[in-house]
């Protein structure tokens, strides 16, 4: 895409013009419009009606942060308190742990010369996304019960690190593609060791897409229901299990307030991903 | 990429991960070895066991849950054999409802990745933006806002209502129309994203050549581009029919008790109340199968169309 730019620019304008109407068809913008209104619609309904004073949740009576009041201070508090805390923990270190295993595959994977078996480990790599999650939990949980090993935070977290694998492996894997070995060969042609051209090179150029895996893994764990829910002890709850398990007894207002916290979380951090891996670009 | 400062062959030129291979790929082996390839090995295994009433396995081995999925022995199993339609026919209803929300999906997906990735560069990447936020957005939170929207006494009856345009509200939640429209709104960033990227790689000189030979609008669009783009689009209707066929969270939802899919029949082995741990193993392996056939043949169409590509 980038070597038909300049060509563009230096066509003339009607050329130009009738360039963008050769590519215009009726009817993209109108479904794009619908797409994006589809996507965005229902968050943004629940965003604004968890900012609703009154008691039904559908009425619209004012506005009020009463909601909030309620997920930080209300009687659900505590339950939902612990439930984040062991979101955060499993997340950020199944996001940790899943980050430096696809850092060291991804080194092995792009630096590497061919060996036998490449094909096959990028697959076992990306084995997690291709097994259905409910397969992968129930496998998981059999798994669990069948070596007798404790159901709670602990199986939880090595569950997660397993499908974040993938998620962190993708970027820190792009990055380092684009990433050229003359500046290695250079640190090595001056004589200095593996270890130290990885650490003073080869790593300050991989940092964008190692921190735009870790965050993307961070999003995925903290996201995941249907694993979670199947590997998780009588108990233990994380965000998600707890969310669920209160809508099941009906949407209270209060769920829509967490909903919109969690979607702004979710947003910000794709965010910051998005402008690390631009800035990463663009040096 | 890679090496592009020295000619190929060149055996003096030595990668900094020389010999470490191994140690660098070891931990990824051991994790998805140990705490996925062997887990799947044992519910296949598992799949074969008795079941313990008491929600457990006793170790003999059984085809009794495929028995049990496969055939129809009557209430006390002395009837004829026959073929058990109830397992089969939810899978059936799985399959149709992931290809409706995979063809949705397509009708809307398409025309839109083609219109962000035709719009100038600046907004190109706004609209990127856009599409990525609801892909990373937990997925249990987008389907309780689905849920909170089409409920009876949710805003759009309500709405309805208060402009008059209906008397009483439609029933939309616990439907199968609910089912299908919470997979279509699940998975459709799934689809819009891979097609958008191979439409921002096509090259649009072979529209034009088209167009300059007096080749209409639309025949351009479905033999020249779509042909070209078409492993985008067959990974986007993967990406959207797996998990679809798969799908939970949709199901459970916004389908209530009677629109069971695949997911809800494997989570009521587990946790709910059959606990027939050996019959959900089996419904996963036969899950599983099915959708390891569909990635063969998507790896098939991969190769082949690569193969004419040279």
């Amino acid at each position: 895409m980038p070597a038909a730019k300049p060509i563009q620019r230096g066509v003339v304008t009607d050329m130009a013009v009738a360039n963008k109407k050769m590519k215009w068809y009726p009817g993209f913008r109108e479904i794009t419009l619908a797409c994006f209104f589809i996507l965005y619609a229902p968050l943004i309904i629940v965003m604004i009606y968890s900012f609703n004073a009154s008691q039904s949740i559908t009425i619209w009576g004012g506005f009020s942060l009463q909601w909030y009041e309620e997920v930080f201070f209300g009687i659900e508090a505590e339950k939902f308190k612990k439930a984040t805390i062991n979101s955060l923990i499993i997340a950020i270190m199944a996001a940790v742990v899943s980050t430096v295993i696809a850092t060291a595959a991804a080194l092995a994977m792009v630096r590497g010369k061919a060996f036998k078996g490449k094909s096959l480990t990028f697959g076992l790599i990306n084995l997690p996304l291709m097994v259905p999650e409910i397969v992968t939990a129930v496998a998981t949980l059999i798994f669990f019960s069948v070596i007798g090993f404790d159901r709670g935070v602990l199986s939880i977290l090595l569950a997660h690190i397993v499908f974040c694998i993938p998620f962190a492996y993708l970027p820190i894997s792009a990055r380092l593609q684009g990433i050229s070995s003359i500046y290695e060969q250079a640190g090595r042609d001056l004589y200095a060791t593996p270890g130290q051209t990885f650490l003073l090179i080869l790593f300050p150029l991989m940092v964008p897409g190692i921190l735009s895996g870790f965050l993307l893994a961070f999003i995925i764990s903290l996201d995941d229901f249907i694993i979670t829910n199947f590997v998780k002890g009588a108990g233990v709850e994380t965000l998600p299990t707890a969310i669920f398990g209160a809508v099941k007894q009906g949407i209270k207002p209060n769920i829509m307030a967490i909903s919109t916290l969690m979607l702004t979380v979710s947003i910000v951090l794709v965010s910051i991903s998005y402008l690390i891996s631009r800035i990463g670009r663009q040096n | 990429m890679a090496g592009m400062a020295s000619p190929k062959g060149n055996k003096a030129e030595a990668s900094i991960v020389d010999g470490r291979l191994g140690i660098l790929l070891l931990p990824s082996w051991v994790v998805i070895g140990i705490l996925l390839v062997i887990p799947v090995l044992i519910m296949f295994v598992y799949s074969f066991l008795t079941q313990d009433f008491r929600g457990g396995v006793i170790w003999t081995f059984t085809l009794e849950a495929y028995d049990q999925f496969f055939i129809d022995r009557g209430l006390f199993g002395d009837e004829p054999a026959q073929l058990e339609w109830t397992y089969i026919l939810i899978f059936w209803r799985s399959f149709l409802q992931a290809f409706f929300a995979m063809i949705f999906c397509l009708l809307i997906g398409f025309p839109t990745a083609y219109f962000m990735a035709t719009s100038p560069p600046k907004s190109r990447s706004f609209l990127l933006f856009l599409v990525t936020i609801p892909y990373w957005v937990n997925l249990l939170i987008r389907t309780v806002s689905m849920k909170f929207l089409i409920r009876d006494t949710g805003p759009i009856n309500e709405w309805l209502m208060a402009f008059g345009m209906i008397d009483e509200p439609i029933r939309m939640i616990n439907t199968a129309f609910a089912v299908q429209l919470g997979l279509f709104y699940s998975y459709l960033p799934f689809m819009v994203l891979p097609i958008y990227a191979s439409i921002e790689r096509y090259n649009f000189v072979l529209s034009e050549a088209a167009a300059d030979l007096y080749t209409g609008r639309w025949t351009t669009l479905f033999k020249v581009l779509i042909p070209t783009v078409k492993p985008g689009i067959i990974a986007g209707c993967i990406l959207v029919f797996i998990p679809s066929l798969g799908a939970f969270l949709a199901p459970d939802l916004l389908g209530g008790a009677k629109n069971f899919m695949i997911g809800s029949l494997v989570e009521e082995q587990f946790k709910g109340q059959a606990g027939d741990w050996p019959f959900g193993a089996a419904v996963s392996m036969i899950l599983l199968t099915i959708i390891m056939i569909v990635l063969l043949f998507y790896a098939r169409s991969q190769t082949n169309s690569a193969g004419r590509g040279h």
